[in-house]
């Protein structure tokens, strides 16, 4: 008898459990503000532009972006229109970094002449992959190395999506581009390895360097307030999954950004001033296959090639690893 | 709401092409892209905001009042992420 009171009991808190989650609740750290209104003209499912949607939601109102030419300025500003209810500079391929820099070394004069208050005001440069990892690479050394307070974001699809997948030096060894085809000359498609603009970044002793992916948008979402608090550069790459140039299902993207990480393919980590640290650590990681299957880009690798990208895969995550472990001792 | 651009005089461009007009790209409904529309089933929905959260296009938005999620189809692509990452199945794509 007792036990069947209990029974009872147990249920009641269940259901009112469920009950008690089913009622909306305001949303914690996730601020409702859209900063690229709908009506872009991204393509169906594209996690590029979800990731700018959560990179500015993080930011707020106060913020002035430059960005370089790429998918996300194309889709969000055909003129006489404009997407962004933030200011917002269109400019070259090659000068993101640039004008950025010129905005902060500006909006700082207008500050000490008073000519504008003096609020806190973020200033975000952001770049495709090809953007920032090859013809903006210099303009992004200049800001990172002069020391300009700017939040540096590139966001990451591994091609030059926008003029019709052509290969960067972001694109990963393996994926088949227009200008990498997977052929008889090149089994493999694209042949060299993925630049490590990461580390490049860090390399340049800045207090911030960052990676992130949409699918965990609160990491995101911390690592772009914490950008927005150090004083200096911070450079935030971001894995943004492009179903077009990447040829999956429109409804995948999320799942693909998942799968990156947890292969090791994408692994999520920062350096903090000089110190390496992971942030998601998973216990074991998934074979690459797992990534690379449903990816049409990846359709053409055997066997062998495959097995060479996972023991490269597993060193440099293993190198990270260590690194962050040996940063975690000091 | 700005002219379309084959209105627009040249007289009444902006010194260097600046758009005064914050955001005003949502005039352009992106909602006849789709060709599967998602489908909300509210009693299912634990209300957990993941579509919202997930959606590129900014097409859904929570309504208090009523407790539901609503879609704004203008914008709505169908590209299907919404109802993929739901974890309590509550949406379903369908032939629009
Ligand atoms: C100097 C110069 N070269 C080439 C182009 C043409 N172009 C515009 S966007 C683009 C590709 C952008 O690729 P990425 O930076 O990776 O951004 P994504 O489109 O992939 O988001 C190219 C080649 C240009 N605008 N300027
Ligand atoms: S090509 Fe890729 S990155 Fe560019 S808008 Fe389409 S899905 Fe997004
Ligand atoms: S993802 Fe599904 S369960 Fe969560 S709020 Fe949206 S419809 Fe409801
Ligand atoms: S189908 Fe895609 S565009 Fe439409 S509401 Fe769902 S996530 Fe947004
Ligand atoms: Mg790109």
């Amino acid at each position: 008898m007792a036990s069947a009171v209990s029974d009872v009991s147990i249920t009641e808190t269940k259901m009112a459990e469920t009950e008690k989650k089913k009622v909306i609740k305001p949303l914690k750290n996730f601020p409702m503000e859209e900063y690229i209104n709908s009506g872009h003209r991204a393509c169906q499912g594209c996690a590029e532009v979800l990731a700018v949607r959560h990179v500015l939601k993080a930011i707020g109102p106060d913020v002035v972006m430059a960005m370089a030419t790429g998918c996300m300025e194309i889709i969000s500003s055909p003129y006489p229109y404009t997407s962004w209810t933030v200011p917002w500079i269109h400019i070259a391929f090659e000068n993101a970094a640039a004008v950025a820099s010129g905005i902060e070394a500006g909006l700082k004069a207008l500050k000490r002449k008073k000519r504008i208050p003096d609020k806190e005001i973020t200033i975000l440069a952001m770049g495709g992959d090809g953007g920032t990892t090859d013809i903006g690479f210099q303009a992004l050394s200049g800001m990172m190395e002069r020391g300009h307070k700017i939040i540096y974001v590139c966001v990451d699809n591994e091609a030059y999506m926008n003029t019709g997948i052509q290969r960067s030096s972001s694109t990963p060894f393996g994926a088949t581009t227009t200008t990498s085809p997977a052929g008889r000359v090149a089994p493999a498609g694209q042949m060299t390895w993925k630049k490590d603009m990461v580390a490049i970044a860090a390399a340049h002793g800045i207090p911030y360097t960052a990676t992130a992916c949409p699918t965990f948008y609160n990491d995101l979402q911390k690592k772009i307030l914490k950008a927005k608090e150090v004083d200096g550069p911070s450079y935030i790459h971001i894995l943004s999954v492009c179903p077009t140039g990447w040829r999956v299902p429109l409804h995948k993207a999320i799942e693909y950004g998942q799968l990156a990480v947890d292969t090791g393919v994408f692994p999520l980590y920062e350096v903090e001033n000089g110190v390496w640290k992971l942030n998601r650590k998973p216990k074991e990681l998934k074979p690459v296959v797992e990534y690379f299957k449903g990816q049409g880009r990846y359709r053409h690798l055997d066997d062998t090639l495959t097995a060479e990208i996972q023991d490269k895969i597993t060193a440099r995550w293993n190198r990270l690893v260590k690194m962050c472990e040996a940063d975690k001792e000091d | 709401m700005t002219k379309p651009m084959d209105q627009i005089l040249w007289q009444e461009i902006e010194p260097g092409g600046v758009i005064t007009e914050p955001g005003n790209a949502s005039c352009y409904h992106t909602g006849a892209w789709r060709s599967q529309k998602p489908k909300y089933d509210p009693d299912t929905c634990i209300k957990c905001w993941r579509c919202y959260i997930m959606c590129p296009d900014c097409a859904i938005s929570p309504d208090y009042e009523n407790n539901v999620f609503v879609w704004n189809f203008n914008y709505c692509k169908g590209c299907g992420i919404c109802a993929y990452e739901c974890p309590a199945n509550a949406i379903v794509m369908e032939e629009d």
